[in-house]
């Protein structure tokens, strides 16, 4: 008897959180050669939007270069056998987006909530799930509640339609204990299969990719070059390797995706994806990844410490989206400090 | 003597309904609550209106229909029965202020643009959002043209009920055409967070705007302006962060805190909603009751 290999379906995001890390400059060209080298590789779907989802682009999040439709159709022209997917947060985006979107070519619609927040995706799975996508739901920042949680909202997406179930690590913030103990739980009691997204802020990307598949997660998210929001995301080139070398299949031609990112991609960076200090910091306080490029920007305006906005961010439990939060911590702390130093000059 | 009142109905007696009541009978100075009606003999609500010697009924909006000394109501049920509900106000010549996204009169916010609506026969709160944001790019927009205005609203997940969130589209679009419509922005965006926090954060707005004159002083003086407006009416709301001025944008923060009436003090959301509906109510009565005196 032959042993059939394990199936794991790689997800690549380096159009959509790997937009974090250009701050949403991407051009037509980067997408289409990006996309198709990702096609030609075979990854199982191509995720492009806004780092923040559709209808992202905003003062809140940041501009886009080009339209949502105007990149998803330079993408659709050379895609061939990769699904075209999106992201969209209920609250940032709406179901007219999406339909935009449907109408650009796109196949795979990935709607993501804050982990405690799943019903209010239920109009927009439906929405999807008529019009015939596939359907993938998003519980982010998992790391913040415990499995039981997960599994309770994970359990909702489910009812709503969701083919692919996710846990999000978005602060890159949960260790491998964690991951299985949520992955674990969804795939014991959930029917559709589950996913895993993941962000490299501990060094833990790949591990904790590797720790939910061992836990039977089917579908999982990497990046070329681990381009993403912090120190980016899993690398797909690296995850395809590795998953390789474990005995899955992928259906990706290794070589060919080694060749994008070190291509393609590698070249079109402005900034090494990289643990630094501020990134290490999301990851230890639990922040959103994508935070990391606003802080920055913030820290500067304000004159304050960035790891100082960023372990006050944690502090406060703020979840994704909440951006403008961070202007309102550099914000405090610029006159605290202000304040400190009037009070020392008057004694 | 106190000044004549007009006799108001409450149509839906659930959150929203109940802390009407609460504010109606503190705050209103033209306003009488007469009647609260819905649709479940159990009602909280309903229960609550009793024990104040306010009279309910469970047999919905014909009881207020059939009441003649009823000359406005409060509808706090869902856009799909306020459809319903609006014709058979109008019908009636009873004022409706519609609190639900049904829409079908025009946005008003009490401190923007109620003096032109005062005579509709329907007004809309538009979203609770929109009741936070769109004074203060109002304000801006006095000052100089606002070409794109963009607003972040921040929930306690708590105080978002089901209605928001399996309708969380109407929410962002509605809002954005508030603040284009009322706000007079050349284009509107909002953009809506849950946070599940504990203890639950209080409602905060960010509210970007793009404009063609960054008059500095004169836009201070403006938000400055508006905030105290809002405060006579809603005394939890605070600027959080006076415009901030960037190259290409102003930022401004605010915070509201509810009254803690009968919602809790964390949904300052609901709270704005509330207590626009009260402001809106309250001078829309005062007309009437001036109007009468006046023909008497």
């Amino acid at each position: 008897m032959t042993d059939k290999k394990k199936t794991i379906k790689i997800m690549d995001t380096t159009l959509r959180d790997g937009s974090h890390s250009v701050r949403h400059q991407f051009t037509l060209e980067d997408i289409t050669a990006i996309s198709s080298a990702l096609d030609e590789s075979g990854v199982y779907a191509i995720e492009i939007s806004h780092g923040d989802g559709l209808a992202g682009s905003s003062i809140q999040y940041g501009w886009s270069l080009f339209s949502e439709e105007e990149r998803l159709s330079a993408a659709n022209q050379v895609i061939k056998k990769s699904k075209l997917a999106v992201l969209l947060l209920p609250g940032i985006g709406t179901r007219e987006d999406l339909q935009k979107a449907i109408a650009c070519g796109t196949k795979m619609a990935r709607i993501a909530t804050h982990v405690t927040e799943a019903d209010i995706s239920e109009q927009h799975i439906k929405m999807c799930k008529d019009m015939g996508l596939e359907v993938v739901t998003f519980l982010m920042l998992a790391h913040m509640e415990p499995p039981s949680k997960v599994l309770e909202q994970g359990k909702l997406m489910e009812s709503y339609g969701a083919d692919v179930v996710y846990v999000v690590d978005s602060a890159g913030a949960m260790l491998p204990d964690d991951v299985r103990a949520k992955v674990g739980l969804l795939k014991e009691h959930l029917k559709v299969e589950v996913g895993f997204h993941a962000h490299n802020n501990l060094g833990l990307g790949i591990g904790n990719t590797l720790a939910a598949i061992e836990e039977g997660a089917t579908v999982v998210d990497g990046s070329l070059c681990g381009m993403g929001g912090g120190s980016g995301n899993a690398a797909t080139e690296v995850l395809a390797a590795v998953l390789d070398r474990a005995g899955y299949d992928t259906g990706v031609n290794l070589y060919k995706m080694m060749d994008a990112a070190e291509e393609i991609v590698r070249p079109r960076m402005l900034r090494p994806q990289i643990i630094d200090r501020s990134s290490l910091a999301l990851g230890y306080a639990g922040v959103y990844s994508s935070f990391l490029l606003h802080t920055y920007k913030a820290a500067e305006r304000f004159k304050v410490d960035p790891l100082d906005v960023l372990i006050e961010l944690g502090k406060r439990r703020v979840v994704g989206g909440q951006e403008d939060m961070i202007v309102d911590v550099a914000y405090e702390l610029a006159r605290s400090k202000s304040k400190n130093r009037q009070g020392s000059m008057g004694s | 003597m106190s000044a004549k009142k007009v006799n108001v109905a409450i149509i839906g007696p659930g959150n929203i309904g109940t802390d009407l009541m609460y504010k109606i009978l503190k705050r209103a100075k033209y306003m009488s609550l007469k009647l609260m009606v819905g649709i479940y003999a159990d009602s909280e609500g309903l229960k609550r209106a009793a024990e104040l010697g306010i009279e309910v009924s469970s047999e919905g909006i014909d009881v207020v229909l059939r009441d003649k000394s009823i000359k406005m109501a409060f509808d706090a049920t869902t856009a799909a029965a306020h459809l319903k509900n609006a014709k058979l106000l109008k019908n009636a010549g009873i004022r409706a202020i519609d609190l639900t996204p049904a829409a079908i009169g025009p946005y008003v916010c009490p401190v923007v643009n109620l003096g032109e609506n005062l005579d509709a026969p329907n007004v809309n709160l538009i979203t609770c959002g929109a009741q936070a944001t769109v004074p203060i790019v109002w304000a801006i927009s006095s000052v100089t043209r606002v070409k794109y205005a963009e607003i972040v609203a921040t929930l306690a997940s708590k105080s978002a009920g089901p209605g928001t969130r399996q309708n969380i589209d109407e929410f962002t679009q509605t809002t954005a055409r508030g603040l284009e419509i009322v706000g007079k922005a050349e284009k509107g965006k909002a953009i809506i967070i849950l946070n599940p926090a504990e203890p639950p954060i209080i409602m905060r707005n960010t509210i970007y705007t793009i404009v063609e004159d960054q008059k500095k002083e004169e836009i201070l003086a403006a938000v400055e302006r508006m905030v105290k407006r809002i405060k006579e009416y809603v005394p939890g709301y605070r600027l959080r962060m006076p415009p901030i001025f960037d190259e290409e944008k102003i930022t401004t923060m605010i915070e509201v805190e509810g009254a803690g009436d009968f919602l809790p003090t964390y949904s300052g959301n609901l709270d704005i909603e509330t207590s626009a509906a009260i402001a809106i109510g309250d001078r829309i009565a005062e007309r009437l009751v001036k109007g009468e005196m006046g023909t008497a």
